[in-house]
C-alpha cells in the first residue's frame, strides 16, 4: 500500500538518516524546512535510494499561516500519512539569559509550532483511519537544568501534548511515539563542551525505524538514555537544584 | 559555523595533528566557510599519512555532505556531493545495473578523497584511474563557485585530479558511471608459488578485476608466493549487507610480530586449495575487503602503521624483486601486502599511476620499519619509479621532485588557485610542494 512521510525539519542530520531509511522502504517524502535548496538536495537522494516521490516544501514553524497548504498537499496523497518531526532549536542558554525574547522561538520551534501542524494532520489521520506521529524530543525535557532549561521546557511541553495526542489518535487507530534521544552527533551539538556518549544520526534514525515498526509509544535513543534518565529524575529536587549536571 | 578543536590522525595513526574543524551539513553553510574561513577539506581520513592533516590550522569536514543529487541515466552520469562514499554510491547503483568505475580497496573513501588522490582500483589496467571518469567538478575557491571539465578549463581540471586538496573545496562532481550485470562478482582465487609465476600471471590475465596477495615474510624460493585474484561482476542482487565488526581498542605490540605474522600468511594462504577455487560474493566483499571490521588500523597499537606503495616500470620488475627480498629478509612486514600490474591510465599532473607493477605493503611504526621504507624508496626512485602521496608519511622534498615531473605545472596552477596559501597541509609543508 502506499505510504508518504512528511518530514519536518528536513535539513537535520537526524531527519536526513530517516528519510533515506524510508525512502529506501519505498515510501514517498515529503522533506518540510526553511532552507529549500537543502531540501531539494535531500529530496533527489531519497529518490536515488528509492523513494517513488521526494519533494521539498516550506514550512516554517513559526508562521503557522503556511501549514494549511502542506496539508492540502499532503491530502493529494492516496494510502497512509505519516509525520516525522525533527524541529527543534537550542540557543545558548547565556543567550537567552540576556534576552528573554528569545524564549518565544524556543516554545514556537519545539512545541507550539509543531503541534499547531500536528493538531492540523490529526483530523487527516482520523479520517484515514491510521498513520504514525513521530515526535522528536529531548532528555532534556525530562528534567529542567541550569544548562538549558528553556528548551526543556520547550521539549516537556511538546512531551505531554504528544502523550495526549496518543490518547486521542489511538482511538482512530493511529499511532503517535515519542522519541527522547540523549546526545547526537548533528550540526547542534558540534563543537558544543560536556558532549559524551554521542550518537550518530543513522542510530537514532534506526532507533526510531524500529519504534515506529513496533508501535511503540515513548524511547529514548540511544537505550541507555532511559536508565541515565531515571537516575538523574530520581534525585531529589533539594539536592538537584545544587547541582550542575 | 562552530568549530571543534580535536586531535585527528590520518588511517595509519603515526602522525596527527591538531586542528579547528568544522563540518558543514548543507551547501550554504560549506560556502560560507570557505569564503570567511578558507580551510583544506578532509574526508573520511582513509589517506594514511599526514596529506589530509593541517596541525595548528583549520580544517573542512566534508562527510556530512553526501547526498546523491540526480542521475542521468541517458548519458550515466550519476551527480553527488564530495562527501558520499564510494561504497554507498557502488551499493546504491550497482543493484541497477550501474556501477562507479573505479573504486579503491576501501569503501569509505569519499568523492572529494578519490578525486583529490586520483584512486585506482584493482580494474586500473583496464579503466584507468578515478578522475578520468570524472567530467564535471564543482570547486569552491574562497567563496567562489567554479565549474571544472577536462574541455573547458583543462589546466586546473588536471591541478585538482590528484591535487591533494589545493586548488578548492571540491563541493559536488559529475562521474561517469559504467553498466554492469548486477551487484555479485565471481572471483577466482589461484595460489601462487613464487615471483615469475606471479608477474607472468599478472601480465596474462584477462580479467576486468585483478589483484595479488603477497606473502611478503616468504623468502628463497618461496620468495613472491601468494594469492591472484580474478574477478568479474556477473548478474544477481545480493540479498543482504553483512554486519561490520569493530576493533575496540588498541591491540598491544605482540599483535603483528614477526612469528604472528608469518603463522597468519601461512594460513591465509593455505586457505585457498592448491588447485585454486571460484565463489560467487556480493561485490562489497572483494571490493572492500578489510571495511568488514572498522578500525583495523587500530590492531597496530597507539604508535601505529606506514604503508609503503610504490610503482615501477614493467621492465623494472627485477628492482621490484629486490625490494620484496628486503622486505622479506627485514621480518617488518605485516600481513597486507599487495601486488599488481597498473596501466597507464592517470587524471592529473601529480596522480601517482603509471604503467608498470605496484607493491604496497604495511609496517608497523617503528625505526627499524622506517629505515627499511626510506631504502625502499631509494630504490624506487633507482628504478624510475614514484611511491603514492595518499599513503606516504616518510619521504623527503626532493625524492617527490624527482619522481613527480608535472609537480611544475600543478604548482603554477596551484599558485594560481589558492595564492594565500589557505590550503596548505602537514604534507605540502613537510615536502615543501608549494614552494619552487
Ligand atoms: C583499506 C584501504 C584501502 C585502500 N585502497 C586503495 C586503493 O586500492 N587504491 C587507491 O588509490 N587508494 C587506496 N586507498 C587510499 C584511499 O582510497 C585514498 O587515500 C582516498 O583519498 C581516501 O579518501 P578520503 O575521503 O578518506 O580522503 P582523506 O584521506 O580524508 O583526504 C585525502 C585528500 O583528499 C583531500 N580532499 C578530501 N575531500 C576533499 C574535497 N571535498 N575537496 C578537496 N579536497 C578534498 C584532502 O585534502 C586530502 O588531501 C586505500 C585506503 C585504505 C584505508
Ligand atoms: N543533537 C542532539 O544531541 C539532540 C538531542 C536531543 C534532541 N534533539 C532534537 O532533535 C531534533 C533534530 O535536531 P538536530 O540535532 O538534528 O539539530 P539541527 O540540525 O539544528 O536540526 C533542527 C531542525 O529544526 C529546524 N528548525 C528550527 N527552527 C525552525 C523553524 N522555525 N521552522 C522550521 N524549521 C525549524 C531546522 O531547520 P533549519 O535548517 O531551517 O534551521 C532543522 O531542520 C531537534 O528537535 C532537537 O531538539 C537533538
Amino acid at each position: 500500500m502506499a505510504e508518504s512521510w512528511i518530514i519536518l525539519g528536513g535539513t537535520s542530520s537526524m531527519a536526513r538518516a530517516f528519510a533515506r531509511a524510508v525512502a529506501e522502504r519505498g515510501c514517498a517524502v515529503f522533506l518540510a524546512g526553511r532552507d529549500m535548496d537543502d531540501l531539494k538536495a535531500t529530496a533527489a537522494d531519497c529518490r536515488q535510494r528509492g523513494a517513488p516521490l521526494a519533494e521539498a516544501l516550506r514550512f516554517d514553524a513559526r508562521k503557522p499561516e503556511g501549514f494549511a497548504a502542506l496539508i492540502a498537499r499532503l491530502e493529494r496523497e492516496e494510502g497512509q500519512i505519516n509525520a516525522a518531526v525533527f524541529v527543534g532549536s537550542m540557543p545558548d542558554q547565556a543567550a537567552i539569559d540576556a534576552d528573554p525574547a528569545l524564549i518565544d522561538g524556543v516554545v514556537a520551534d519545539n512545541f507550539t509550532g509543531p503541534a499547531r501542524f500536528l493538531q492540523m494532520l490529526a483530523t487527516v489521520l482520523e479520517a484515514r483511519g491510521g498513520g504514525t506521529v513521530v515526535g522528536v524530543g529531548s532528555v532534556a525535557g525530562d528534567r529542567g537544568r541550569l544548562g538549558n532549561y528553556v528548551y526543556g521546557a520547550a521539549k516537556a511541553g511538546f512531551h505531554t501534548y504528544l502523550s495526549g495526542l496518543r490518547n486521542r489518535l489511538g482511538r482512530a487507530g493511529a499511532h503517535v511515539l515519542t522519541v527522547k534521544p540523549g546526545f547526537v552527533d548533528t550540526a547542534m551539538t558540534w563543537g558544543l563542551e560536556g558532549m559524551f556518549l554521542v550518537a550518530p544520526p543513522e542510530k537514532v534514525a534506526a532507533d526510531i525505524l524500529r519504534a515506529v515498526d513496533r508501535r511503540r509509544n515513548v524511547i529514548y535513543t540511544p537505550f541507555f538514555w532511559r536508565w541515565i534518565m531515571l537516575i538523574i529524575r530520581t534525585i531529589p529536587e533539594p539536592i538537584f537544584k545544587k547541582l550542575s549536571v | 559555523m562552530r568549530w571543534k578543536t580535536t586531535e585527528y590522525t590520518g588511517w595509519g595513526r603515526a602522525l596527527r595533528a591538531r586542528a579547528d574543524l568544522a563540518r558543514p551539513e548543507r551547501q550554504s553553510a560549506l560556502a560560507r566557510i570557505t569564503a570567511q574561513a578558507p580551510a583544506p577539506a578532509i574526508g573520511q581520513l582513509r589517506s594514511y599519512g599526514d596529506v589530509a592533516l593541517n596541525s595548528g590550522g583549520k580544517a573542512i569536514d566534508m562527510t556530512r555532505l553526501d547526498r546523491i543529487l540526480g542521475f542521468d541515466e541517458e548519458n550515466a552520469v550519476v551527480e553527488v556531493e564530495a562527501g558520499v562514499r564510494i561504497g554507498d554510491l557502488g551499493l546504491a547503483f550497482a543493484a541497477r545495473g550501474w556501477i562507479a568505475p573505479v573504486m579503491p580497496g576501501t569503501g569509505f573513501a569519499t568523492i572529494g578523497g578519490c578525486i583529490a588522490n586520483d584512486v585506482h582500483g584493482k580494474n586500473h589496467h583496464v579503466v584507468g584511474s578515478f578522475g578520468q571518469h570524472v567530467v564535471e567538478i564543482t570547486l569552491l575557491q574562497q567563496g567562489r563557485r567554479r565549474r571544472l571539465t577536462p574541455e573547458k578549463t583543462p589546466d586546473l581540471f588536471r591541478a585538482t585530479v590528484g591535487g591533494l586538496g589545493q586548488t578548492g573545496v571540491i563541493a559536488s562532481a559529475k562521474l561517469r558511471l559504467m553498466p554492469c550485470p548486477g551487484d555479485m562478482m565471481v572471483l577466482t582465487e589461484r595460489r601462487i608459488d613464487g615471483w615469475d609465476e606471479f608477474l607472468a600471471m599478472l601480465d596474462s590475465s584477462r580479467a576486468n578485476y585483478t589483484v595479488g596477495w603477497i606473502d611478503a615474510t616468504a623468502k628463497g624460493a618461496r620468495l613472491g608466493r601468494g594469492i591472484l585474484e580474478e574477478g568479474e561482476i556477473t548478474s544477481g542482487v545480493s540479498p543482504t549487507r553483512s554486519r561490520a565488526r569493530e576493533v575496540p581498542f588498541d591491540a598491544p605490540q605482540w599483535a603483528l610480530s614477526a612469528p604472528v605474522v608469518r603463522l597468519f600468511n601461512e594460513a591465509y594462504f593455505r586457505r585457498v586449495p592448491a588447485g585454486g577455487r571460484t565463489t560467487v560474493k556480493p561485490i562489497s566483499a572483494p571490493f572492500f575487503p578489510l571495511d568488514r571490521i572498522h578500525n583495523w588500523n587500530r590492531l597496530y597499537g597507539r604508535r601505529g602503521f606506514h604503508q609503503f606503495q610504490c610503482v615501477v616500470p614493467v621492465a623494472e620488475a627485477p628492482a621490484l624483486r629486490r625490494m620484496l627480498e628486503r622486505i622479506a629478509n627485514s621480518g617488518l612486514a605485516s600481513p597486507l601486502a599487495v601486488l599488481k600490474r597498473m596501466g597507464e591510465g592517470r587524471g592529473g599532473y601529480l596522480s601517482f599511476p603509471m604503467e608498470g607493477y605496484t607493491l604496497a605493503v604495511d609496517f608497523p611504526n617503528r625505526p627499524a620499519a622506517v629505515a627499511l621504507i626510506a631504502e625502499l624508496e631509494r630504490m624506487t626512485e633507482e628504478a624510475g619509479g614514484r611511491i603514492y602521496l595518499a599513503k606516504d608519511a616518510l619521504t623527503s622534498p626532493e625524492r617527490v621532485r624527482r619522481m613527480y615531473p608535472e609537480h611544475e605545472k600543478w604548482l603554477k596552477a596551484v599558485t594560481r588557485a589558492d595564492p594565500e596559501g589557505h590550503l596548505i597541509t602537514d604534507m605540502v609543508r613537510r615536502l615543501k610542494l608549494r614552494s619552487a
